[in-house]
C-alpha cells in the first residue's frame, strides 16, 4: 500500500555519531556526492563537546529534517543507536513510526540512503537499500 | 521523448565505454542511479553482454560493479520509456559523468 505523497517531498536523513566531526563530515560528504535535494541534519558529541551522543540533539536533528515521508537515521557505535532509539520514543506519537534507525555503516549508509531518497523512494525502500550494505 | 505508446515490454540494449579517470566509483555510481531512477523502465547494467546484470537503480549494486576506466558497460532496459532511459544513461557515461 502506498500513501499519497506530495511531489516535492523526500525522506529526510539524520546522521548520529559520537564525534561531531564525523557526523558533520558525513553530512558534508553526502551533500557533495548526492546534492541538495535531500534534507540532512547531524547530531554528534555530548553536551560538553566531548565524544558522545545527546538525545536532545538527536530529537532536534530529526525535527529539523522532518517530512511526512519519514526520516532515516544513520548511527555509529552502541550509544548512538540506543540514544537515537530513545530520541524516536520522545517524538510525538504520530511521528514515531515514520522514523527508522538503519542497521547500516554510517558513512556509506548515509550516501546510499541519500541517493535512494533523492529519487523519491519511500522510507522503507531508503532503509532497505542502506541495509543492503551489510547484506 | 517517445510519445508513442508501446504495448509489449520491449527490451533495448546499448553500450558505453567508461572514459572518466576513476571509472564507476562512488560519485559516478550515485549520478548513474539518480538518473536511472527518473525513468519507469527496468534498467540493468553489466560488464558483459551475458551478465550478470545489476539493477541500475540500486546504488549499492551499481557500486559493487566496480568497473575501472576503459570498461565497456552494457545496458539493457525494458518498459515504456526504455529507449529514452538507455539514451540518457549512455550519454551520461560518455559525458564522463559531467566531472571532467
Amino acid at each position: 500500500m502506498q500513501l499519497l505523497r506530495e511531489q516535492d517531498m523526500t525522506v529526510g536523513l539524520v546522521v548520529v555519531s559520537h564525534s561531531a566531526k564525523v557526523a558533520e563530515g558525513t553530512v558534508d560528504m553526502v551533500r557533495q556526492m548526492v546534492g541538495d535535494s535531500v534534507a540532512l541534519a547531524w547530531a554528534g558529541g555530548d553536551p560538553d563537546g566531548g565524544l558522545g551522543t545527546d538525545v536532545a540533539k538527536i530529537v532536534a536533528a530529526i525535527e529539523a529534517v522532518w517530512s511526512a515521508d519519514g526520516v532515516a537515521v544513520l548511527v555509529d557505535l552502541g550509544g548512538a543507536e540506543t540514544n537515537a532509539e530513545m530520541a524516536v520514543e520522545m517524538l510525538p506519537e504520530d511521528k514515531r513510526e515514520r522514523v527508522t534507525v538503519c542497521n547500516a555503516p554510517i558513512v556509506e549508509g548515509a550516501v546510499i540512503a541519500a541517493t535512494e531518497a533523492s529519487g523519491g523512494s519511500t522510507l522503507d525502500t531508503v532503509v532497505r537499500t542502506a541495509e543492503e550494505l551489510y547484506a | 521523448m517517445n510519445r508513442e505508446a508501446i504495448q509489449a515490454p520491449v527490451e533495448v540494449t546499448g553500450t558505453a565505454v567508461l572514459e572518466n579517470a576513476v571509472g564507476l566509483h562512488a560519485r559516478p555510481s550515485v549520478k548513474l542511479t539518480q538518473l536511472a531512477k527518473t525513468f519507469t523502465a527496468r534498467i540493468e547494467l553489466a560488464l558483459s553482454s551475458t551478465g550478470p546484470w545489476a539493477d541500475a537503480k540500486s546504488p549499492v549494486k551499481v557500486m559493487r560493479v566496480k568497473a575501472p576506466k576503459g570498461t565497456i558497460l552494457h545496458f539493457r532496459a525494458s518498459g515504456e520509456d526504455a529507449p529514452a532511459a538507455l539514451g540518457a544513461l549512455v550519454a551520461l557515461v560518455e559525458s564522463r559523468f559531467g566531472e571532467e
